[in-house]
């Protein structure tokens, strides 16, 4: 069976790319990856004048062919037909914003020049002319030589005349692609060359302009201020963390009463045995443990998305290089770490867009020191019953402040872990920012929408393959062999086997044979610690009581607070999450770096908690 | 004497905020490979109009600057090695 004919969209970041392509191909889009790279493949299917199908892809923006990040490098490869997996395109549509055309006709210049049938959507002339911009389309016509096509992506303008541009040029030229000329230091030349012609066009086609307005220059004023910068940028980060403890209550209560429901009923349709205990204290209780987080990350990945679409998260990094360039990191590092905060995977797999690439390995290591949402359980519960529930200062009690220390410590580490990272293993001359600052802009309900979407279903795929994969094999290693009466099933199980070596260990820190046998499960991710120190509780004891209440009161009774404080430092900095290894592992394309990454971050668990462990044994706690 | 003053040239970490200047040259010699690249794709070039936005904060942080119609953030480093001629002021 033919495929149908391949069109990519190209054109430098900020062209408005993806809502061009959204209006074109409405709801039939899907994401996938290139193979090799972990660069995302954004297909979708529209329907030409003349009934064909052809297949969409939106490529990453760039800024030239001469590729900077691997994004760039995908774009470059398809289409000089380099990339592997995807065919040469049959026809290109170059995006440029009509408000930049100086800079954005260089890129389609470039993309011309390599042969290929074009056509260019000169997008957001609305913005453009509400800017005082007004440009001649024919004019840029004669200038390049292919047809253009004005749009207003987010209004669907231009939309019908570009897809019939389209329809009269997809297979109708046989034209053999002309030789991309040779990228061996003379690119610099063609660069300053080709720069020039684009003003030069550019120049051409402006019929008037006046200065440009100063709104953006406005709100720029205040959100880059010296002082009301930073301040507007705290009271953003606080509202975001806020809202993401509160509206996420009731969310999460559902979402566990219907995990209750759930193992409810199974218990009530299936015989008492293996297969019910496997349904409902592995997978279901493993599962539902993880799933549970879904809103949490939902609420993070909002505002996030609302930032970046209205242009607000350029003017944060802004804000925050001068911070990160003193650890070695570049600004642009505070959107994956950000991420990070909600978890680490998407956190990890946005580094994609730092160009440096110790900046970016750097970025990856530390990922993991951002409080992810997955560690509040297990602060959750321990604070909850260790902590007392003391005022400190009028509306602060000591619980949160211990919350709020385990945050900072994260934050804390992290910058610290990136100092003698850059110091050490990922050396190298201080990365630079220089990133173009889009204007605001409303964010699009829908492509927050979209996003939010893609985000939960890669979360949802990932609880519903390894995790409960990983917690079927290790609820497995935990009812086998099965103890005979009299000895506890904790420790006469394969899991119980393993965590007593573990304990000889872990001992020195202050924890005992559970927390060693928790610790087992928390692999998989680390809000199953709080699932597997009650399982670990109930499949010793007949009576049904492995409810959260009973289970402080069991805490209470078993560990010390030192061990406690112990445990909560050892979640600070301990990988546990082989989620996190295996993106990382994708994203680095091996084993030695996620290696270092569990290496390192284990013995600075270890550490720490073994210093807290015994700075609380000799205070007296 | 009026226009004919000596027009004093500065790079784009000195240059004061909201005077309007034109790009003269740039040291490439100090800058990386990856950022000389970088910097000539965001449209920084001879003869381009340049004027300085905003200060991240005294002393220190990155600089916004506006290049042709694009609105770029650089480090201060970077910007000392762009050197720019200051537009005369508009007559009285």
């Amino acid at each position: 069976m033919e495929m149908p004919p391949l069109v990519a969209m190209v054109g430098n970041p900020n062209a408005g790319k993806s809502a061009l392509f959204n209006a074109l191909t409405g709801a039939r889009q899907k994401v996938g990856n290139y193979p090799g790279v972990t660069v995302e493949r954004h297909s979708g299917r529209l329907a030409l004048d003349d009934g064909r199908p052809v297949e969409l892809v939106d490529l990453p923006g760039a800024y030239s062919l001469d590729p900077a990040s691997p994004d760039e490098r995908v774009t470059r490869n398809v289409v000089t037909g380099a990339q592997a997996g995807e065919r040469l395109p049959d026809a290109l549509v170059v995006v440029v914003d009509a408000s930049n055309l100086d800079n954005h006709l260089r890129f389609a210049l470039q993309l011309i020049a390599l042969g290929l049938p074009v056509v260019v959507a000169l997008n957001m002339v609305d913005l453009a002319e509400r800017d005082g911009l007004v440009l001649d389309p024919a004019v840029l016509e004669a200038e390049l030589g292919v047809a253009v096509i004005p749009t207003v992506a987010v209004r669907r303008r231009g939309i019908e005349q570009l897809r019939a541009q389209l329809t009269a040029l997809v297979g109708a030229t046989s034209g053999a692609m002309r030789a991309l000329r040779p990228s061996d230091g003379s690119i610099d030349d063609d660069i300053v060359t080709l720069q020039r012609r684009a003003r030069a066009i550019a120049a051409a086609a402006t019929i008037s302009e006046t200065p440009v307005r100063r709104w953006n220059h406005t709100l720029d004023a205040v959100a880059l201020h010296p002082l009301v910068g930073p301040v507007l940028l705290v009271a953003l980060l606080f509202i975001m963390f806020q809202a993401v403890f509160s509206w996420s209550e009731a969310p999460i209560g559902w979402i566990e009463d219907g995990f209750t429901a759930i193992d409810g009923a199974v218990k009530a349709a299936m015989p008492d045995g293996f297969l019910r205990s496997l349904l409902t204290d592995g997978v279901i209780a493993g599962v539902g443990a993880v799933v549970v987080f879904l809103p949490q990350i939902l609420i993070l990945f909002l505002f996030i998305l609302v930032l970046e679409a209205s242009g607000y998260m350029v003017r944060a990094a802004f804000l925050m290089d001068r911070l990160m360039s003193q650890v070695g990191l570049s600004g642009r590092a505070f959107i994956p770490l950000l991420s990070s905060f909600a978890c680490a995977v998407p956190g990890i797999m946005a580094t994609r867009t730092v160009e440096d690439e110790k900046d970016r390995l750097t970025t990856i290591l530390i990922a993991p020191l951002m409080t992810c949402s997955a560690r509040l359980p297990v602060y959750t519960i321990i604070i909850g019953a260790f902590i007392p529930a003391r005022q400190v200062l009028p509306f602060v009690g000591l619980q949160g402040l211990v919350l709020l220390g385990l945050y900072l410590m994260g934050i804390v580490g992290a910058f610290v872990a990136a100092l003698l990272l850059r110091r050490t293993v990922t050396k190298g001359e201080s990365s630079g920012f220089m990133m173009e600052m889009p204007k605001y802009q409303m964010p699009r309900l829908r492509d927050i929408a979209i996003g939010l979407w893609s985000r939960a279903w890669i979360f949802l795929k990932r609880a519903g393959t390894t995790i409960a994969l990983t917690t079927v094999i290790l609820w497995a290693l935990l009812s086998f062999p099965q103890a005979p009466a009299g000895r506890s099933q904790a420790e006469y199980s394969v899991a119980g086997r393993i965590a007593t070596g573990l304990e000889v260990i872990v001992r020195p820190i202050g924890f005992n044979h559970d927390i060693a046998l928790a610790l087992i499960p928390a692999m998989a991710a680390r809000e199953v610690a709080v699932a597997a120190i009650g399982t670990v509780y109930a499949i010793d004891h007949t009576d049904d009581a492995a409810g959260e209440q009973s289970l402080v009161e069991r805490l209470r009774g078993r560990w010390s607070l030192p061990t406690a404080l112990a445990f909560l430092m050892w979640f600070v900095f301990a990988p546990q999450c082989i989620s996190t290894i295996a993106v990382t592992r994708r994203e680095t394309n091996g084993w030695r770096w996620p290696a270092f990454m569990v290496g390192y971050l284990f013995a600075t668990a270890y550490v720490m908690a073994g210093i807290t462990y015994w700075a609380a044994v000799f205070a007296g706690l | 004497m009026p226009a004919t003053d000596i027009i004093p040239s500065m790079n784009l970490e000195t240059l004061p905020r909201h005077r309007r200047a034109t790009v003269d040259t740039i040291d490439w010699s100090q800058l990386a490979t990856p950022e000389a690249r970088r910097l000539r794709e965001l449209g920084f070039d001879q003869g381009v109009a340049v004027e300085v936005l905003h200060r991240a904060r005294l002393g220190g942080g990155p600089i916004a600057c506006r290049i042709g119609r694009m609105t770029v953030a650089l480090r201060r480093a970077v910007a000392a090695t762009i050197s720019v001629s200051v537009d005369p002021l508009p007559a009285e």
